[in-house]
Formats: structure tokens, sequence, C-alpha cells
């Protein structure tokens, strides 16, 4: 169906409005739902991450094409749910104790969602309890940290340690990100995934579940 | 387009050693993470003066200001938007203390820590928080202002516009990190675009800070130089965070970082100077390697 070319592209040049269109007429006309999300929505979300690692989007593009994945996913989600599809997994996300640095957070938050997880955003300066009780009371199955600073990159630690005493780990799946953040300082701390970008974090979180 | 006649003096004798970072340092002394550094001017004023003394008895000629985030928009997030004149005001104060007579104090406005092409802000309110706090550093006897680590060329030219109202010389300097090769800004900007832009902007003088250690500068500066003839200001980090003794730490010493330094004064560097992780031990080795000291 020529049209549904028409919505990958629409996602992937960020045209909310077209995906919105496109998305109700292909329902309208009776396109699987799932059909749509797979061969459609999934591989344009997939060549805007190709795009990116090329240096040929960067963020204003991948911010734009997440924006209208969502609203494309924001009807087709209901019917998924109505025939038991879940979404593809509930992640909390957040800036951790004592940092208040929000952009990183954010990007890694609309591709996640752009990507089909749900993201519960617990905004910035999270403690390590309010990471735990929300996983914990949401069944969320990935806690996904922040920082900024330097100085408060041990308060990702904290969290693990926490989420570990309170017998949550190893099931509950850990990504850790920022700008001073490096492999060697996940690893150290236990995280499980770690990247040091929006498009990144996406494959590291699909990695860690099927880990 | 000719020199504002304030560079013109400073750079008469060659290049110029600028400072280090200021939030590192305030938190060696104390402030708590997550405290916003510029509340210091009013609680601990004398910490802060003592970093900026550490910077002019390192060899700084140009002394920026405690006052990185104090925009009303990021002030806001830690409940101090009613404060953002007096802590402008006394940031400038407290530089002006630590350089004494004949060294330039230049007031830092830094980003707004909101994503313009996102919608968390407007350009308005953009516009409108960058001019509350360049009038207020100019009001207190700033010689420049400068903005920096400017992840957007959108909101890096609000801010020189805002800046440039004031009429004093204005550094508007970039982060470069992203990209395959860290050449680009957060929003994919290259040097050669961004120095075009902001240099048809108004800018006096242009560079990079933050986001890498010194060697990635080298070649960020060859690449400014090519396609501009305004000053040039660099101020890289001290390397990435490495991870010791259970603490993360930039673990590049102050005669590693200087190594490079002929390079990137070769490259076109006017202005030399360090970001994250740097302290006045770098400011004396880059003055060492330079020459100047």
């Amino acid at each position: 169906m020529e049209n549904l070319d028409r919505l990958r592209d629409a996602i992937l040049n960020g045209d909310a409005d077209a995906a919105r269109t496109l998305t109700e007429q292909a329902l309208a006309a009776g396109v699987d739902p799932m059909r749509l999300v797979n061969e459609y929505m999934i591989p344009a979300m997939a060549e805007t991450g190709r795009r990116f690692e090329c240096n040929e989007f960067f963020v204003p593009e991948l911010l734009i094409a997440a924006r209208a994945m969502k609203a494309a996913l924001s009807l087709v989600r209901p019917l998924l749910a109505a025939s038991g599809i879940p979404p593809v997994a509930r992640v909390v996300l957040g800036t951790v104790r004592g940092d208040l640095h929000d952009i990183g957070k954010n990007l890694v938050g609309a591709m996640l969602e752009g990507n089909g997880f749900e993201v519960i955003d617990l905004g910035v300066n999270v403690p390590p309890e309010r990471f735990v009780e929300t996983a914990r009371e949401k069944g969320a199955r990935i806690v996904a940290m922040s920082a900024l600073l330097t100085t408060t990159m041990p308060a990702m630690r904290t969290t693990i340690e926490l989420l570990e005493a309170s017998g949550l780990r190893p099931a509950v799946k850990v990504l850790v990100g920022g700008a001073p953040v490096t492999q060697r300082f996940a690893t150290e701390i236990g995280a499980d995934g770690y990247n040091d970008n929006a498009v990144g974090a996406v494959a590291e979180a699909r990695r860690v579940l099927a880990a | 387009m000719t020199l504002h006649p304030q560079l013109a003096a400073l750079l008469q004798k060659g290049p110029v050693l600028t400072d280090g970072a200021w939030g590192t340092e305030l938190q060696k002394r104390g402030l708590a993470p997550g405290q916003p550094p510029e509340a210091w001017n009013l609680t601990h004023p004398d910490e802060v003066l003592a970093v900026g003394r550490a910077y002019v008895e390192a060899g700084s000629r140009v002394l920026l200001t405690n006052t990185f985030g104090a925009n009303r928009i990021r002030l806001a997030e830690a409940g101090l938007a009613d404060q953002v004149q007096i802590l402008n005001r006394r940031g400038v104060e407290l530089s002006r203390q630590a350089a004494g007579a004949g060294l330039a104090v230049f007031a830092s406005i830094g980003p707004t820590g909101k994503l313009l092409v996102a919608g968390e802000v407007t350009p308005e309110q953009v516009r409108s928080a960058f001019e509350e706090q360049a009038a207020a550093l100019a009001e207190a006897g700033a010689d420049g202002l400068v903005v920096e680590t400017m992840t957007s060329l959108e909101e890096a030219r609000l801010a020189l516009s805002a800046a440039k109202s004031t009429g004093l010389p204005v550094v508007v300097c970039m982060v470069f990190d992203s990209g395959r090769a860290r050449d680009r800004t957060l929003m994919g900007e290259t040097p050669e675009t961004v120095a075009r832009a902001l240099e048809a902007a108004g800018a006096d003088v242009l560079g990079a800070n933050c986001g890498q250690g010194i060697e990635g500068f080298v070649d960020l500066c060859r690449r400014f130089r090519a396609v501009t003839s305004l000053p040039l200001w660099m101020k890289p980090n001290a390397g990435l965070p490495e991870w010791v003794d259970g603490r993360p730490c930039y673990t590049t010493a102050p005669e590693a970082f200087a190594t490079h330094a002929l390079e990137l004064r070769a490259a076109g560097a006017d202005f030399l100077g360090g970001c994250c992780g740097t302290n006045p031990e770098f400011i004396r080795a880059l003055g060492r390697a330079l020459g100047l000291s």
C-alpha cells in the first residue's frame, strides 16, 4: 500500500500531523495495527537511528521524528492494548539526586517513547528511594539514570545498591548515561547498560531486556 | 569588522591566559552537589573570592565570574529566580576584587539548560532571561561578556544578541562533543557553521569550551581559524573523567594539558584557559608552556 510508505516517511521527516492522519487512514482502512507498527513505524525509527550514527541526523531531527512516532503510536497503542499486546517495557527515568540537568534525560525519554517504551519520567534530583519505590509500584523492567556532574555520579551507585537491597535486582535492569559517565564507570557500579547518546540508549534498553 | 579596542589592547602582547573551572573548584571548598554555585556569591563570598584570586595568582589576565547559571530560567530550578540581579552583581564584584586593577573581568553567561527545539522554553523566554542577566552583569561593571558552553546555535544567538545590547565586547563559545569525530554541537552544527553565523551576528570573539580534552580542540581551532579572522577563545576540559578510588575524577595532569598549548596557539587560539576539571595549576602550566610567565 503506497500510502503506508508515506507513514514511514512522515515519521522519518518528523511530520507529526501527517503521521497521525496517515495512521488514522490506515486503521480506518482496516490495516492490522501490529503490522503498521512492525513494518512501517519501527523501521522509520530504526532509520533515524542509522542516520544519527552516520551524522546525517542530530538531536533536532531525532526529536521531531520521535514526536511524530509518538503521535502515530498513541493511535495504535490502545488497539494493541485491547488485543493484549503490552508496550515494549516500562522504564523509570530520572536525573539522580543532587543533579538538576535534564536535557540528556529528556532526549533519552523521547527516544524511548518513540520506540514503543512506556516512560515514567521522575524529573531531576531524584532520590534513590524514589527510583526504587517507583520501579516496584509500576512494575518497571528498567531504571534509567542520568547525571551531568562528576559529583552526582556516585548517586547512581547508591541507587543500584538500594535496588539490590530491595530485592528488585537482577530482574530490574539499570541503564546509566550523561556527559561524564563512561562504560568503565557503568561497569564498576554494576549497571547493565551504558551509551553516550540517546539512540544508543534505546539499543541498550533492548539489549538488557533480551539478556 | 574592527577589533573592539579593549580586545585589541588585551591581545597586543600575544596570547591571553583566561581562567579554569569555577564549579569544581567551589565543590572542593564544600559546595554541595546540586547546589547552584552562584548562590555562594551571597552565602560564601570569601570562597568565591579565593577561587578568583587563585586564578589571578596563576597568571590569568582575563578572569571570569561565578555567574554561569545565573539566568532566571536556571535559577528558578533552585528556587532563586528572585535573585538574578544580586547574584550577578556580586559575581562581578567578587571577580573585580580578585582581579584588582589592570586585569579584565569578563562575566560568564551559561545556557538555560532547556531545549528550544523541544519546546521546553520559548525563544522569547530565553531572550528575556539573557537580557536580564547581561544587563545586570554590565551594570555591575564587567569589562566583557562570555556566552559559554552553548549547545545550540539558536540559543547562542539569543544570548549574543542580549549581550551585545550592553555595548560590551562579547565572546561566544560552544560545546563540540557530538558526532563521530566530536566536531559537532549537540544540534549537529559544525565549527564552520557556528563561526560564520556568530560572526555575522556580531560576536567579537569566537570559540569552543568544555565537551572534550585539549587534543580535540586543536583541530576545532584550526577549522574556526580557516573561516574567521576574529580572535579565538579555547577552554578545553581536563580530558574526560575516569573512575579512581571509588570517585570519578579528571585525570589529565596540568603538564600533560599544557603540552598541547603551543599546538593550540599555532592553530590560531588567542585566549587560552580550561573548563571542567581544570584548576589554577593548569593555568600556571599553560602560562609556562606559552612563555607567558
